[in-house]
């Protein structure tokens, strides 16, 4: 069977909430059968908001939302068929863990030998076995966390959609289930929409990441390409760390420009800048600066050590390189000899290709 | 180590009552806390429902004002008429009573016992000054042949004891006949049975109403935005502002025959001028006012359970396959009983003992219990039997508390 590449469809969608703002502005966001796809963002961005449109709770002030080709803006929640995990859970508290799991299968009128089944198998799925007979209340935030997943799935809905599911939970716990969530979605490769404004929770989990700022799509590609190859400042400064300098371009041709600074010049890939004197805003990753680079590199600047963090796996430096004083470096703990302290001047050298001549803020 | 074996503190004293003493300073302070309280519950509480109870017991008079014929009479059997000791005892103490001017009060009370004991017993007062010392009996029958009955006799016997439970019997239409059977009241005079099931129906719609009606209205009020919610909220509660006799009389004026709402019926056609509907000095007046004013108690606490219920529990619902009805009957109603459970109490428990709303717009067929027991408060002055009606009704509530709690457990009661 061949996966329908757009399974989910946002068709200019607009959503305002009082008639003056738009929350969410021509939104166009293909999503494909079985893939995990990410909504990022910070709050107000407008991506809670996109899910509570597909899941029916909110309806499109323009616009249309397809599911497998069929328009649903008028089709009410409860026969959409998308399951949905909340962000406080939303477990039933007066059932048992049991009741909650059979809810959405009672109310389809599945007999009660196939309720068992399916019960058990969900339960088995978030490794749960034996908690049928347990109230909410009586499980941890994570088992309970689980329970709300598997009874977003257990009647086969052909989306799930989850709002921000970890953001209780704390880090340690946030991580496993970040993968056991993962994991279930490999296994059983139901479409995912997952809502969230934590981004190393949308990199570890998403085949792709739709990051959201001022309720329009900023760019929405794999999370590698995301990191690697931001196509505006939004995303370089939203997703990772981020080296920024603001200038002006000097000179563009095959592939290269020249930024001017206001202390000095650099090369850079130009990305959103097509002519000369546009301003713009070059972003550079920290891991791609190196300190006293071996082999040649065609940006190479002296700064001064002005702050040195020990992190364990890597330091962290912070750097006054031309005129920004916030430049940071991150040097693995392997590299040994180098001179990292306080007030020294050190080479630091990239290459042209991985200083992204972006939009200017 | 075996369990008998006790656990020391470091000081090598046993750490049980090492921690009482360490916790001795702060019961004695939480009791001194509780004091007043404490004092205030017994002295207008505790100690005027045990008073009311001694009260409705109590029937001391009698036996205080015969005591030499009570104490000759515990040999008597009670089968023929008592002997010359009874006699003469009998006649020393009336003696006394007459001589203290207290005879009326014994003639009444031996008179409910057996009608026509009043005129035998005057007629004892006015005789016996002539009596001669020796033989009472033969003199004492030979004023009225009715001494020679021993069912009067029997009737003096009968007021024996200081205790009686005869105010009770008399709650629920029933008396002690001159056999000590007990039997039900003449039934043109059974008034008091229509006014416990009256009181009880009175209750239980009103408190049917109520949840009927605040139901959505706490709903509405847990789920509008902040500001409409607010507003809602002071309209639920200005009635809780207004004195309860305004808002009565203001039911008074909305409702008799001439008031406001059967001008507009008329004026609307659905009644004419001369047909206007009775809805005031009946039962409809009473559940009307009864349930606007009850209206608050069964709105705060279901508002206070609903507060709580996250809206994202209908959603999961919805998402998960329920219609709107369906997710409302499985989820969210099953979550609000305990607040049900706590208004309907709240509310029957003050229904049950409602007092000025029934008086005034209740008229004859809306009056409830209470106004019973008001009525031999003020008019009749029986306080032992307003009193003996009072703790039935305290008892009744009890019960219903008692059922409530085996039903639905207290435990699940919120009241906010």
């Amino acid at each position: 069977m061949s996966k329908k590449e757009d399974f989910v469809k946002f068709d200019k969608v607009d959503k305002s909430y009082d008639g003056k703002v738009l929350v969410v502005k021509d939104l166009n966001l293909d999503i494909e059968e079985g893939e995990f796809v990410t909504m990022l963002g910070p709050s107000g961005s407008g991506k809670t908001t996109c899910l509570m449109m597909l899941a029916g709770f909110e309806t499109p002030t323009n616009g249309e939302i397809y599911l497998d080709k069929n328009p649903i803006s008028n089709i009410p929640p409860h026969k959409r068929g998308i399951g949905m995990v909340f962000q406080n859970y939303a477990l039933f508290p007066h059932m048992t863990v049991y009741e909650n799991l059979a809810f959405p299968l009672r109310v389809r009128k599945i007999s009660k030998d196939d309720i068992d089944k399916k019960v058990e198998k969900a339960l088995s799925m978030v490794s749960l076995s034996g908690f049928g007979n347990r109230m909410p209340g009586q499980l941890s935030g994570g088992q309970q966390q689980r329970v709300a997943v598997a009874r977003a799935l257990v009647f086969d809905p052909a989306v799930v959609l989850m709002d921000e599911p970890l953001g209780a939970l704390d880090k340690n716990l946030r991580e496993s289930m970040q993968y056991e969530i993962k994991h279930i979605h490999e296994s059983i490769g139901v479409t995912v929409v997952y809502v969230t404004h934590d981004q190393g929770e949308a990199l570890t989990m998403s085949n792709r990441i739709a990051v959201f700022n001022d309720g329009k799509v900023q760019q929405l590609s794999s999370p590698d390409k995301l990191y690697e190859e931001p196509v505006n400042s939004f995303v370089a400064e939203f997703i990772g760390e981020n080296n920024t300098f603001a200038g002006e371009i000097s000179d563009i041709s095959n592939g290269s420009c020249k930024v001017k600074l206001d202390q000095g010049e650099i090369i850079a890939n130009p990305i959103s800048v097509k002519s000369v004197g546009e301003k713009t805003t070059v972003s550079i990753r920290p891991e791609r600066a190196l300190i006293n680079p071996k082999d040649k590199m065609d940006n190479n600047q002296k700064g001064k050590i002005e702050e040195v963090i020990y992190h364990g796996d890597h330091t962290r430096v912070r750097l006054n390189l031309l005129g920004n004083s916030e430049f940071i470096l991150k040097v693995p703990n392997s590299s040994q000899n180098l001179d990292i302290k306080l007030g020294n001047e050190i080479n630091i050298g990239w290459n042209s290709h991985d200083a992204r001549a972006l939009d200017p803020k | 180590m075996s369990s008998e074996q006790k656990i020391l503190s470091t000081d090598g004293i046993p750490l049980e009552e090492s921690l009482k003493q360490a916790e001795k300073k702060n019961k004695i302070k939480a009791f001194l806390l509780v004091t007043p309280l404490l004092l205030f519950l017994i002295i207008t509480y505790i100690i005027p429902i045990a008073d009311m109870f001694s009260r409705s017991i109590d029937d001391k008079m009698v036996t205080n004002m015969l005591p030499k014929t009570y104490k000759a009479m515990e040999q008597w059997d009670g089968k023929e008429l008592p002997s010359e000791e009874v006699f003469k005892a009998f006649y020393l103490d009336y003696k006394i009573l007459v001589e203290n001017k207290t005879a009326g009060k014994l003639q009444t009370q031996l008179n409910y016992e057996k009608n026509g004991f009043k005129s035998v017993l005057k007629k004892l007062a006015r005789k016996q000054k002539k009596f001669e010392e020796g033989n009472y009996k033969e003199q004492i029958m030979k004023v009225h042949k009715r001494w020679r009955n021993v069912d009067y006799w029997r009737a003096i016997k009968r007021r024996a004891p200081s205790y009686t439970y005869s105010k009770y019997l008399k709650g629920v239409d029933m008396y002690s006949n001159e056999e000590g059977k007990i039997v039900q009241v003449a039934e043109n005079r059974r008034i008091h049975r229509i006014l416990w099931s009256r009181t009880l129906e009175v209750a239980f719609f009103v408190t049917l109403f109520c949840f009927l009606m605040a139901y959505p209205i706490a709903h509405l009020l847990a789920t509008l935005p902040m500001k409409y919610s607010n507003l809602l909220m002071i309209c639920v509660l200005l009635p809780f502002w207004t004195s309860l006799l305004v808002r009565t009389a203001s039911w008074m004026i909305l409702l008799q025959q001439q008031g406001l709402v059967n001008d507009f019926f008329v004026w609307i056609g659905l009644v004419t001028n001369d047909n206007r509907p009775e809805m005031m000095y009946n039962k409809t007046g009473t559940y009307v006012a009864m349930t606007q004013i009850l209206l608050p108690f069964m709105v705060l606490p279901l508002y206070s359970v609903m507060k709580t219920i996250s809206p994202s529990l209908m959603r999961a619902g919805k998402s998960l396959g329920a219609t709107p009805g369906v997710a409302f009957f499985k989820i969210y109603f099953p979550l609000t009983i305990p607040g049900i459970g706590a208004g309907c109490l709240l509310v029957f428990i003050l229904a049950i003992g409602y007092y000025i709303t029934p008086a005034l717009v209740g008229g004859a067929s809306g009056t409830l219990i209470s106004n019973q027991i008001a009525y031999h408060m003020k008019s009749t002055l029986d306080w032992s039997f307003a009193s003996a009606m009072g703790l039935m009704l305290l008892t009744g509530v009890l019960v219903i508390y008692w059922i409530y709690n085996k039903l639905v457990g207290v435990d699940n009661i919120k009241l906010g």
